[in-house]
């Protein structure tokens, strides 16, 4: 996983495997530097995602729910044609004004 | 209906096991000659139960979950994912879409997936006794999606 930031904007790039299992330390890297930073947008880049579960949604309404306190903006760009799939189910995109674009694996 | 093939193994509820799971299940599919997206739904299927069983079967500690799986020649692939642990008391509801007793980084949306991702999905539950979660996923393979 690669952290990028520019100015006030926070790019997040997701590799491997999202489970319950590693969405925990995920998790864990990226608030620390959200709380540090306090970016305007973060952006959640999927297209190194090879698996993803439920869990990667917990993941993304977790920090959408961590940015929008400060009033940031969460994008969730790159989701592989799958990922968007269960993504979908959580009407995620309609409540929380995410931003998705679809990709190709 | 007599399986082709079958396999079973207990492991613990232990996270680290989520990944192992769906790769023995994967495993044992392929044997049917399943498409990519095939095995990807039956890995995220499988991935769901499992992470039912150790974040909600044993919320407290580890336990056993046993895991047997079956191919068939009508191209059917089962699997069922049982745990002794403390079962549920309204099935209904925890199936419900988006529904989470944890809340927080749990999107509630396991059963959901697991149904949209195979062709059925029995739950059965005990309180205090355990759950069993059967998956069944028709396998049109390579040979059919081209």
């Amino acid at each position: 996983m690669e952290m990028i930031t520019s100015g006030k904007c926070m790019t997040v790039f997701l590799s491997g495997e999202i489970d319950h299992h590693t969405a925990a330390g995920i998790r864990k890297q990226i608030d620390e530097e959200t709380d540090k930073l306090l970016p305007q947008v973060l952006v959640l880049d999927f297209s190194a995602v090879t698996f993803m579960d439920s869990s990667g949604v917990g993941l993304v309404m977790g920090r959408y729910r961590n940015v929008s306190a400060h009033g940031g903006r969460l994008e969730v760009v790159n989701l592989p044609e799958w990922c968007y799939r269960i993504m979908k189910m959580s009407g995620l995109e309609k409540i929380a004004k995410i931003h998705m674009t679809g990709g190709k694996r | 209906m007599k399986p082709i093939n079958k396999f079973s193994m207990t492991l613990d509820s232990r996270s680290a096991n989520e990944g192992f799971a769906r790769l023995v299940a994967s495993g044992f599919a392929a044997l049917l000659d399943p498409t990519v997206e095939e095995l990807c739904d039956i890995k995220t299927a499988v991935s769901e139960a499992v992470t039912n069983c150790i974040v909600h079967a044993y919320p407290n500690g580890v336990g056993n979950i046993y895991i047997s799986a079956a191919i068939y020649e009508n191209g059917l692939f089962k699997i069922k994912i049982r745990d002794r642990g403390c079962g549920i008391e309204d099935v209904k509801k925890a199936m419900e879409p988006l529904y989470s007793s944890l809340g927080g980084e749990r999107a509630g949306l396991g059963f959901a997936v697991m149904e949209s991702f195979c062709d059925k999905l029995s739950v059965r539950s005990t309180p205090g006794k355990g759950t069993s979660v059967t998956l069944d996923k028709y396998i049109k393979g390579k040979a059919l999606a081209d």
